[in-house]
């Protein structure tokens, strides 16, 4: 067994605070505030120049051959300083699944383009009325000879106000089971009849509803067969799952300890504080615990074990301890922790406030707990289904 | 590079405690030792054939050089089976001694590897000439202990041993007069506060491995039990239940794992580690246990299942440790110091 990284991984891990020092700045977190866009352009091409959105691909197909444990620390050092970069995330999402089942056009076209950061990719599953149950999408699309016409509502279209292109998950055939009817398809922003309407969140980033009228797509821009994009949504949900929060508890206790550690005026320091110090102790003790069922889902996944539960552990232990942290790290500073501040980037108590709120829908988004739950009981355990199916 | 992978000697190592603990160690036998003071004797005969005991010390003081990993990874099975032997505290007791590498250490170190009886350690300093719940200290011929700035070895008194949550060979030991000192100063009482560490990470990895079994027989009882025509297991609270606790061991059999690798490497941060790991341990097997005996409801309750078996031994190896409130505090103190005026808690 052998816990580190690698030389390689920190030497990487070294260059990347460096890019993201040179490139943050207080202008750049302000505007994320401000508007709830966590993307920014430039940032997103610089990273695409180094081969760094497919870190792991080959250097022939815009990556930079990068190991797991290289990824790991790339995703890890981005996560720590809240880098601009949730449209890179969900772009690679979706040129992974055109790397696997999009047309040698679309290949060309659009994931060459996606992993050097010049196209943006939003993800089209939800809608009002259907979120972890994502196979009951009723948004419509309808064949007219070359092409293909959608109807429907979407909700949750984050970053769609900065994509080229939303990954739609549609209902081609109402006729057939729930999981049998529905097709895949890459909508351009552009399109006549694609409305956006931007929707606020309480953790400060901006989400939207995506509207659909008589939108027309060429079938070119299918990704996947008719009728077949359960295939296409599940394989690109599937590497949505896992990941680790555990940068985000780090960051959140090294601001804690910093401010921890400032005597007040008599000289006493919350650090010394017993129940202080279980707390900070437990918020070490999860993170070091998340970045271990992070890696853990990294060495399977690269070692050709598919971690299917062993990811969705990952996912829902860190999101949650995440939560749990930033709750326990903002009593530590009693109403002092009540004061809001710009938070991102900052290194202030303020900046746990911001996570406290952000956390929250980092056990919703990429599935919620509870569908990571059911995944770890009856994909890991071999206990009986849970979700009733049509 | 990282690495979860055992490697082949460590395959072997797993497939020869698992073989003899499915053969020799079933629930009767764990129930036959709890009316035997916690304690097999017989078991304890194969494991010195297995060379369980000096397995983790280096070649030159008579071991087979093994790692701390490997002790962890047996330790995983005692928990798995409740396995009543001594062996984490015979483990850590010896290594100690070897480590100490007094005159006097060593020679009792050849004593006890040759006579192969039970040797332990104890986290609780002597007050006065007491020697309070010393783990294994009813069956140990020989405690390792610390009085003052003193490491002491114990042998030829009178065990005092209550009978206890977990049946667990515990006991109050006293310092005759003729106990002998081993070594003395501040080297001596870090090695042997660290040894203590390898102990409470030891017992951790007791736990995880003892916490997965629990969460297996949960698996099993209620994929098999029946409530308005389902398996109770197809009712989320259970299902997401048993997925959290099975979640939170697998962390926890992580992170005891590398503590033990950071030990072995010498990594400084094994200590910080260790810590975490007994805390980890501690808190999802008791959680996972706690569930999976509620989930088999009356039943659970009853002496005839052996989910109470783990339910009892969990806490009481934890309780044998300290205030899990104290432990958690003393992650603290490993990562950032203690605070100023005290040492370790």
């Amino acid at each position: 067994m052998d816990f580190t990284l690698g030389p390689e991984a920190e030497a990487l891990r070294k260059e990347v605070r460096e890019f993201a020092a040179e490139r943050l700045s207080d202008e750049i977190y302000d505007r994320m505030v401000e508007t709830g866009t966590y993307y920014d352009a430039d940032f997103a091409r610089a990273m695409g120049q180094r081969g760094w959105i497919a870190a792991g691909w080959p250097e022939a197909e815009g990556g930079s051959g990068r190991t797991w444990t290289e990824q790991n620390v790339l995703g890890d050092e981005m996560g720590r300083v809240e880098a601009p970069i949730d449209a890179v995330g969900t772009t690679m999402l979706i040129a992974a699944t055109l790397r696997m089942f999009g047309t040698p056009e679309q290949k060309e076209t659009i994931m060459k383009p996606a992993v050097k950061g010049e196209v943006v990719i939003a993800l089209g599953y939800s809608e009002p009325g259907s979120g972890s149950d994502a196979a009951a999408a009723r948004t419509r699309a309808v064949r007219d000879g070359d092409e293909w016409v959608i109807n429907g509502e979407k909700m949750f279209t984050t970053l769609a106000q900065v994509a080229d292109y939303v990954f739609l998950l549609t209902r081609t055939n109402p006729d057939a089971k729930k999981h049998r009817g529905l097709t895949t398809f890459l909508v351009p922003t552009t399109s006549p009849g694609f409305s956006i309407s931007a929707v606020r969140t309480m953790g400060g980033e901006r989400t939207n509803i995506t509207t659909y009228e008589d939108v027309r797509v060429p079938d070119s821009l299918r990704v996947g067969d008719v009728d077949g994009g359960w295939g296409v949504a599940a394989a690109a949900l599937e590497l949505e799952h896992g990941g680790s929060y555990g940068g985000g508890i780090e960051t959140s206790l090294e601001v804690a300890l910093a401010h921890a550690a400032q005597p007040d005026e008599d000289g006493h320091r919350l650090i010394d504080d017993p129940s202080v110090r279980a707390r900070l102790a437990r918020a070490a003790m999860e993170a070091e615990v998340s970045s271990l069922l992070g890696l853990r889902a990294g060495w399977m996944q690269a070692t050709g074990q598919r971690p299917l539960a062993e990811g969705s552990m990952a996912k829902v232990y860190s999101s949650e301890a995440f939560s749990r942290a930033c709750s326990d790290l903002l009593d530590i500073f009693g109403p002092e922790a009540l004061r809001r501040t710009r938070g991102m980037g900052e290194h202030s108590v303020g900046q746990i406030e911001h996570n406290y709120r952000h956390s929250q829908v980092t056990r919703i988004y990429a599935g919620t707990s509870e569908i990571h739950r059911s995944i770890i009981a009856e994909g890991g355990m071999g206990l009986p289904r849970t979700r009733r199916s049509e | 590079m990282f690495d979860l992978a055992l490697t082949d000697e460590q395959d072997q190592l797993v497939a020869a405690y698992q073989g003899l603990f499915e053969r020799e160690c079933d629930p009767e036998v764990v129930r036959q030792a709890e009316e035997d003071g916690g304690f097999s004797a017989a078991l304890w005969a194969r494991i010195g054939e297995l060379g369980g005991v000096d397995m983790a010390l280096p070649e030159t003081a008579g071991g087979a050089g093994a790692q701390l990993l490997d002790v962890a990874l047996v330790a995983e099975l005692v928990g798995r089976y409740l396995a009543p032997v001594p062996l984490v505290e015979a483990v850590a007791a010896t290594r100690l001694l070897a480590s100490l590498g007094t005159d006097a250490a060593s020679a009792l170190l050849a004593d006890v590897l040759a006579s192969g009886a039970p040797v332990t350690l104890t986290p609780r300093k002597a007050v006065g000439d007491e020697l309070r719940w010393v783990p294994a200290g009813r069956v140990a011929e020989v405690v390792v202990a610390r009085q003052g700035d003193r490491v002491i070895a114990v042998s030829g008194d009178q065990p005092v041993a209550p009978s206890n949550l977990g049946a667990l060979p515990v006991a109050d030991r006293r310092v005759g007069a003729d106990a002998l000192t081993l070594a003395e100063g501040p080297a001596a009482v870090a090695a042997f506060e660290d040894a203590v560490l390898e102990w409470r990470g030891l017992t951790g990895a007791t736990l995880v491995g003892a916490g997965l079994r629990s969460v297996e027989i949960g698996v099993a009882y209620t994929t098999e039990r029946h409530a308005f025509g389902v398996p109770i297991a197809s009712f989320q609270t259970i299902a997401h239940r048993l997925a959290d606790s099975r979640t939170a061991l697998d962390g926890a059999q992580l992170l005891s794992r590398k503590a033990a690798w950071a030990a072995d490497a010498n990594e400084p941060r094994w200590r910080a580690l260790s810590q975490m790991a007994f805390v980890m341990a501690d808190e999802s097997a008791e959680k996972a246990v706690d569930e999976v005996l509620h989930f088999h409801g009356g039943y659970g309750f009853t002496l005839e299942y052996d989910i109470q078996l783990y339910f009892r031994r969990i806490k009481a190896w934890a309780l044998q440790v300290g205030d899990r409130a104290k432990e958690l505090e003393r992650v603290a103190d490993y990562i950032w110091g203690p605070p100023p005026g005290r040492a370790v808690a």
